[in-house]
């Protein structure tokens, strides 16, 4: 196998993978501070449909990704208004975003069926973004690198800074956060606005870099990859960023082994992979529980403060 | 491609099915004809509904104001199908559609208590005397581009990008191979199976995965266009599906196989106007103009185009089948012997690969 195939598939792992580093960011984020967002493919859906669509009326993709941010973030905290103010339940108020999503985007998506949108110009020169081999490392969209520097951003917030500590303690023990002065409500509403961009942005992804056109249910359940993959890296941004990787590893290396003619093992397997992984994540962390590793204590727990 | 025999034995059997219905069909032409459309997907799926839709609409262009036509789309294969159907029938739909496979039992379910309004389903095998049933010969189309990829691929292999093995994609990927291998007798059909229809990403990635390990053209039986979006990528040429999608890929698109069923529909809604409709069941292809190759666009060749024509004209004058003998399957077995053609039925539930198709 030759380099410049190597470099190729290289670049189809990162494809594979950036959107989901994306979403899952945005969902451990969330679930750090005690959110459990089901909605995560529904909010892809609407970032998938809104940047499609103002990159189509605007000509700019960056509009389209500020547009899908904007949109999902929106979708987010219909979200937050109900499960954090109202107190409804969070993991049907997720599924209902969810389905929400997958028909707002078809209605609003209706009419852009069959066209498509330009695409980001190379962030580094062409000599280097279009070089055989050096496209590894300067050839990828835009969006790509914005995944990578948020994920050092996400985990220095959350282990080194003091708003990623309010954020874990209100994750952790709300009740004590709310009793020292916090305010879990909003810390929580943040969160989740967060977690709703970065799924919108991760939709764009879809519609407007790996395959620039809009259909209904672009994303065809990635969303619940992402939401898998938070619980595989044990809420932990290091593990998340090696964890989409080696998802989006596997995802390629069985469409590359297939087509090199020799399969591996079933696609269905394959399909049912990573929930496989992840369920035997959370079996170990079930087995040795220990305190940092495990899951936030007051996930998907609604908060109603005692005064 | 029409097979006399058995046609006629049907048209005997519609008649005879017809005859209990004849007071009715006076009184349906009263008002306009209501025909009724029921879709799996939406209307705006650019693929198979939007082709469906796309007879809808000749039926209204071509009989005016001697029909209504109402459609339900995005309809769930199951109960839900059965409730809308029946919906259908009690607001007074006479004719009506149903055009995925999942809606058989709850067409023939609803037709049990309609005796009196005539059901078509597309792409199943049961049939009572008010459900007929269609389909269309796809497989014409891919032996045309099969021939087209044997003559423009350099590395000799095609990538083709697969949803399920049932018998409906094993006969196009073979038709695709068979011709292939008749201009290029070392052509070689990678498959790639993606285990969805609908999964734009999964698609395009197949295709570069196709691309990498030496396929320089793209063909695909799934539904999105991704997959031509990855070959114009990559400066290769591919296939539409369904529909033309040259939009998607204007360097890289060749032609498509195009569904067309406002032939049938038009055929079918005439009958019913003239009372003559009966319970048959149609698989028509190029001839009847329900398999249509989209116009062939600058980037083919002119020898590539006149060998292309050649198949469509022998298909629809009858004369050539893809699936003519000697056929050896993967294992170098002889399947169907020297001259010998596949029966439908044989091909209705093909299970087997021919040589040089790797999966």
């Amino acid at each position: 196998m030759s380099a410049v195939v190597l470099v190729s598939i290289v670049m189809s792992v990162v494809g594979v993978s950036t959107p989901i580093l994306l979403a899952a960011l945005g969902e451990l984020v969330a679930e750090k501070s005690g959110v459990l967002n089901l909605g995560v493919e529904g909010m892809m859906l609407i970032g998938a449909v809104a940047g499609f669509a103002v990159t189509y009326a605007t000509g700019s993709p960056w509009l389209g990704v500020v547009a899908a941010a904007g949109c999902a973030t929106l979708a987010s905290l219909m979200f937050g208004y109900l499960t954090l103010s109202l107190t409804s339940n969070q993991v049907a108020t997720g599924l209902a975003l969810t389905i929400f999503g997958i028909s707002i985007s078809s209605l609003a998506g209706e009419s852009f069926v069959g066209l498509t949108v330009p695409i980001f110009g190379p962030v580094f020169p062409a000599a280097l973004a279009q070089d055989p081999m050096l496209r590894l490392v300067f050839g990828h969209s835009p969006i790509v690198y914005f995944s990578l520097a948020m994920t050092a951003a996400v985990w220095w917030f959350l282990a080194r800074s003091r708003g990623g500590l309010i954020l874990r303690a209100v994750g952790e023990n709300d009740h004590s956060a709310h009793s020292i002065g916090y305010s879990v409500i909003a810390v929580r509403y943040a969160a989740v606005a967060f977690g709703g961009a970065m799924a919108g942005i991760a939709g764009s992804f879809y519609s407007m870099v790996l395959t620039p056109m809009w259909a209904e249910q672009l994303t065809a359940g990635r969303g619940w990859i992402a939401l898998a993959l938070v619980v595989f890296a044990v809420w932990r941004p290091g593990r998340l960023l090696a964890g989409a990787y080696l998802f989006g590893l596997v995802m390629t290396l069985e469409l590359q082994s297939k087509a090199a003619g020799f399969a591996l093992v079933p696609p269905e397997f394959m399909a049912a992979l990573p929930y496989l992984a992840t369920i035997a994540v959370l079996a170990l962390i079930s087995v040795r529980r220990t305190g940092a590793s495990a899951a936030p204590a007051c996930l998907g727990r609604p908060f109603k403060p005692a005064t | 491609m029409i097979y006399p025999n058995r046609r006629l034995v049907l048209a005997g059997l519609g008649v005879a099915a017809a005859l209990p219905f004849g007071p009715r069909l006076l009184r349906a032409q009263d008002g306009p004809l209501k025909v009724g459309f029921v879709y799996v997907g939406p209307v705006g799926d650019f693929g198979w509904t939007y082709a469906h839709d796309q007879g809808r609409l000749a039926v209204v262009e071509n009989f005016g104001d001697a029909v209504e036509t109402v459609y339900v789309e995005n309809v769930a294969e199951g109960p839900d199908a059965e409730r809308v159907i029946r919906q259908l029938a009690q607001d007074g739909a006479k004719l009506i559609f149903t055009t995925s496979f999942g809606f058989m039992n709850p067409t023939i379910r609803v037709a049990r208590q309609f005796p009196d309004v005539w059901f078509e389903h597309a792409t199943g095998y049961q049939r009572a005397d008010n459900v007929a049933i269609y389909n269309a010969r796809f497989y014409e189309g891919r032996a045309v581009i099969g021939t087209m990829a044997g003559m423009m691929s350099k590395t000799g292999t095609a990538g083709y990008i697969a949803s399920f093995p049932i018998p409906e994609v094993v006969m196009g990927i073979n038709a695709f191979q068979l011709a292939a291998q008749k201009v290029n007798p070392d052509f070689k059909t990678q498959v790639v199976w993606v285990s969805t229809w609908y999964d734009p990403a999964k698609e395009a990635d197949a295709a570069r995965a196709l691309l990498d390990q030496g396929a320089d053209i793209i063909t695909q039986h799934t539904d999105s266009p991704a997959a031509l979006q990855a070959a114009e990528e990559r400066g290769v040429f591919a296939f539409g599906q369904a529909t033309d999608m040259s939009q998607f890929a204007p360097n890289a698109h060749l032609t498509a196989i195009v569904d067309d069923w406002s032939p049938y529909y038009i055929k079918r809604v005439q009958a019913a106007l003239d009372g003559t409709w009966e319970s048959t069941d149609t698989w028509g292809g190029m001839a009847e103009g329900e398999v249509v190759i989209s116009p062939f666009r600058e980037n083919v060749p002119a020898e590539v185009a006149a060998a292309a024509n050649e198949i469509i004209e022998g298909t629809k004058a009858g004369t050539y089948h893809i699936f003519t003998g000697p056929i050896t399957d993967q294992a170098g077995e002889l399947r169907v012997p020297e001259g010998e053609v596949m029966a439908d039925a044989d091909l209705l539930k093909m299970d087997w690969y021919v040589e040089g198709v790797a999966s």
